[in-house]
């Protein structure tokens, strides 16, 4: 399988120009999981202070805005507050287990990560499956919060943990069938090529109807998979305390809880790429410059995530019943019904293209 | 240890669990006794005691002005209306006839409670279902409250503004114009309360059929207050016993016959339209005169047995006093609301799911000083 | 047709939430209630009648009002005050008076209800707004309300 690594050609000359064929791959390769690595932690803490932030303004109060301009290094200090706490844990633990849970997560959130375009050159891994990729991958995660849930030998970690197994067995199916229906539109799995068919206006646009419900049900569902209010059922908070990772302490809390935001950013790139064209600029202006497309899939992404913040601060959560109810009546049905309509409407060529 | 796995693979196991004493969803150092299959709720056994401070007790050593600081804390979100059920209760007991002013001015104050109450229990309630935000606007519309009674009564929770045969001082002059500025506001406030969360979908399914009370039920338990005009009992010790300005003023008795946890939700934000209503009517008649009658430095009631009950925000509170002629009661008693109210939890919970328990706890209302005084 | 109009209803509903919050949102700057404590602590103003703890007010010449007669002791549901009193020559009158050595206020104790305060028959002692009376030391919340050296004005009797 030829998987093309096209991320900087710059970068990518450089080394095999100074170094050996093999010692540079592997230069370059640890070089991408740094840089991955950078950003997982720097967008991480980003996302926090944004997600305090504007939970502070939705509830009329100000925020962090003490460490640094507008409180923006505020999550760095907790950071390294985290980092410099005791790792406590229970000694009926299954150790082993419940000290690899966390890193469940992140892998599963990295690797969700390396799919990602941040721009058209910006690609670290353009896999020929890769929707196909990603949504395998962020099923992984699952199985860290149900091992975190289940090994620190706690009955509210073990109901959060519960919980989210079938949450997320539920969710799943409709995160990937609404993705699906973007499938049919693109005919490709591939990230790079669904993002060029947008070329002629964004699939929600070039979708119309059955887009539009497929986005609707595609931030429903994504919002699910994250586990973040309203379907925060796992760690909710008033009925399980902290849920799953009760008990967890220090940076092995701050593993899963920047695991939770970095998924929040993925679920909300996976939407930009599907539904709003990616890292591509409305209507072309600034299709001569690359480099602007990091710019403008960020304001996307963080648009979507800010979304997935406002639902999140003003509704009440669901039960758990009322979560099977809304997947296996509501949202299956509709999509299974959403996809057949997105074929005939590819299969008439009623899309809308400029 | 044998394994019978063939034979208990499949068998599911009831387990328990603890529910407090510190937890979120207990307001307090309350601790529920859990048994439950999965999510499903077999038993709860609130287990109380955790905040018992022998105020009974301690009323029994203290004088009667001395006594009203201490109903402070039972019920803290009422404080001034526990003030009052002893006032009252002091005054019966000597014939003593408190001024007008005094009456009016007790009932603006008592429904401001009532209204702050509410408000905090809206926003909790908010926040138990998921909703983070409604906490906020709860406490925005209830800091003005605090405000009127910091300006007024020197404290804003645990004010002791009563003393038996009348108030501590007069109101403050900005009094009249900061109730009307809040009246004024809330009015605009409070169909906010309802799109952000009562037409809410989810918040409706979370509610709608979920622990429900029937009224014979909510007879037996005891209950009052809130929760038992949920289920369709009149028990408004205001309407039925009206004591202080109540019997001047017009107002609905807020009633609901579902019984279930949205019907309780239902009655508090109904309670605080007529809250608003009763303020208002009072509030631009509160007659001159004195603001106390004199009384004896020592109070001494007669020998006897006396009972008096207000509503306060939660229901019922009785206060029942045996004296034997000393500058102190022999033993005196708090029928407390949220004790009996807390009663009927295990009727409701039994067979609902985890997520619901939390939603009944806020619509109890349930304040745990209150309960274990 | 009901399950459609349940899901319409259902985003509708949630859609007029999100209005509401959305508009906080947007007004954040204007609508923040919280206030930066520490920040503002000099220029915070407690209302008149605020609660904070109890002082004795002396004049100039360092005299106060206190005629010792300890009603405000005996108030006191808490056992928050006590006054530790002796006889003194008065030197107008040449009688022996009483007078307070010591009054001594434990704010640890303290439920800030007010008894003392309208007890007081010579309004010797009254509230002051101070607020945040937090202190790492229970010892520092004992105080003694008369400052050293200080006596009675002249002219303020007991009225028994």
């Amino acid at each position: 399988m030829n998987i093309p690594l096209s991320i900087t050609k710059n970068i990518h000359d450089w080394l095999f120009e100074v170094m050996s064929a093999p010692v540079a791959t592997v230069v370059e390769k640890v070089l991408i999981a740094v840089a991955f690595l950078g950003f997982f932690a720097l967008a991480g803490l980003l996302l926090v202070y944004m997600e305090r932030r504007i939970a502070a303004f939705f509830q009329l109060r100000l925020g962090p805005n003490r460490v640094g301009p507008q409180g923006i290094f505020q999550t760095i200090a907790d950071a390294l507050k985290l980092v410099s706490k005791e790792l406590t844990g229970t000694v009926k633990a299954d150790q082993f287990l419940y000290k690899l849970a966390p890193y469940f997560l992140i892998v599963a959130s990295l690797m969700a990560l390396s799919v990602l375009p941040f721009s058209k050159e910006l690609h670290a891994f353009d896999i020929n499956i890769g929707v196909f990729f990603l949504i395998a991958i962020s099923s992984i995660g699952v199985i860290g919060i149900l091992i975190g849930g289940w090994s620190s030998n706690n009955k509210y970690a073990l109901i959060g943990a519960m919980r989210s197994g079938l949450q997320t067995v539920s969710y799943e199916l409709s995160v990937g069938l609404s993705i699906l229906t973007i499938v049919v539109l693109a005919g490709s799995l591939q990230i790079s090529e669904i993002i060029e068919a947008q070329r002629n206006g964004w699939f929600i646009i070039q979708g119309h109807i059955p887009a539009v419900i497929a986005f609707m049900i595609f931030m429903i569902a994504g919002t699910a998979e994250t586990n973040r209010a309203p379907f925060d059922l796992v760690e909710a908070e008033s009925e399980l305390g902290a849920g799953f990772h009760t008990e967890y302490s220090g940076m092995n809390f701050a593993y899963f809880f920047l695991a939770e935001f970095i998924n929040m950013f993925i679920i909300a790139a996976i939407g930009t790429i599907l539904f709003f064209g990616g890292y591509l600029s409305p209507f072309g202006i600034t299709e001569s410059i690359p480099l602007l497309g990091v710019f403008w899939f960020m304001i996307k992404v963080l648009g979507l995530v800010f979304l997935m913040m406002w639902f999140r601060w003003t509704f009440p959560r669901l039960r758990v019943d009322q979560l099977l109810t809304l997947e296996w009546k509501y949202l299956l049905p509709i999509n299974l019904f959403n996809i057949v309509l997105m074929a005939i409407i590819v299969w008439l060529g009623l899309t809308i293209n400029f | 240890m044998e394994t019978t796995f063939e034979k208990n693979s499949f068998k599911s196991e009831e387990y328990f669990i603890n529910m407090g004493p510190q937890h979120p969803a207990t307001h307090g150092v309350l601790r529920l006794l859990l048994t439950i299959d999965g999510e499903i709720i077999k038993n709860v056994e609130p287990d109380l005691g955790y905040i018992h401070r022998s105020i009974e007790k301690m009323c029994e050593r203290d004088s009667y002005q001395q006594i009203v600081h201490l109903t402070d804390r039972m019920d803290y979100l009422s404080a001034h209306i526990n003030n009052e059920a002893v006032c009252l209760a002091v005054e019966n007991a000597l014939g003593l006839e408190v001024p007008e002013r005094v009456k009016v001015i007790r009932t603006i104050i008592a429904e401001l409670t009532r209204l702050a109450s509410h408000q905090l229990w809206w926003g909790v309630m908010g926040m138990d279902v998921g909703a983070l935000t409604t906490y906020f606007y709860g406490f925005r519309d209830r800091e003005m409250i605090n405000d009127i009674f910091e300006e007024t009564c020197g404290a804003r929770l645990t004010m002791n503004y009563n003393i038996p045969g009348g108030l501590m001082f007069d109101i403050h002059p900005n009094f009249v114009q900061r109730t009307k500025d809040f009246v004024a506001h809330f009015k605009t406030k409070l169909p906010e309360y309802d799109t952000l969360l009562t037409g809410n979908v989810i918040f409706q399914k979370r509610t709608k059929g979920v622990g429900i009370l029937t009224k014979e039920d909510a007879i037996s338990f005891g209950t009052s207050g809130p929760v038992a005009r949920a289920s369709g009992y009149s028990c408004d010790v205001r309407k039925l016993h009206p004591y202080s300005a109540y019997d001047r003023v017009n107002f609905n008795e807020a009633l609901f016959t579902e019984g279930d946890t949205f019907a309780r939700y239902r009655v508090r934000i109904q309670e605080m339209w007529e809250s608003l209503a009763i303020i208002e009517q009072l509030i631009d008649n509160i007659p001159e005169g004195d603001y106390k009658t004199a009384t004896n430095a020592v109070i001494k009631l007669p020998k006897g047995e006396f009972y008096q009950k207000v509503e306060t925000a939660r229901g019922e509170l009785g206060v029942f006093i045996v004296s034997d002629g000393k500058k102190n009661p022999y033993r005196l008693k708090f029928r407390s609301p949220g004790f009996s109210n807390l009663s009927a939890l295990k009727k409701m919970a039994v067979g609902s799911k985890l997520g619901d328990l939390v939603a009944m706890m806020a619509t109890l209302d349930i304040v745990v000083p209150d309960i274990d005084r | 047709m009901g399950y459609f109009s349940d899901i319409y209803n259902g985003i509708k509903t949630l859609l007029t939430g999100m209005s509401v919050t959305g508009k906080y949102f947007i007004n954040a700057r204007k609508e923040i209630i919280t206030q930066e404590f520490p920040n503002n602590r000099d220029t915070l103003k407690m209302f008149d009648r605020f609660r904070g703890e109890v002082v004795m007010p002396h004049d100039e010449n360092n005299e106060h009002r206190c005629t010792g007669c300890q009603k405000c002791e005996l108030a006191c549901p808490n056992g928050s005050i006590e006054i530790i009193w002796d006889r003194v020559i008065d030197e107008e009158t040449g009688k022996k008076i009483k007078a307070i050595d010591k009054h001594i206020y434990h704010l640890s104790m303290c439920t800030m209800c007010g008894l003392c305060i309208e007890a007081c028959p010579t309004d010797a002692i009254k509230w002051s707004q101070n607020f945040s009376n937090s202190a790492y030391d229970r010892t520092v919340l004992t105080k003694v309300l008369n400052k050293p050296g200080s006596k009675i004005m002249p002219g303020v009797k007991d009225k028994e």
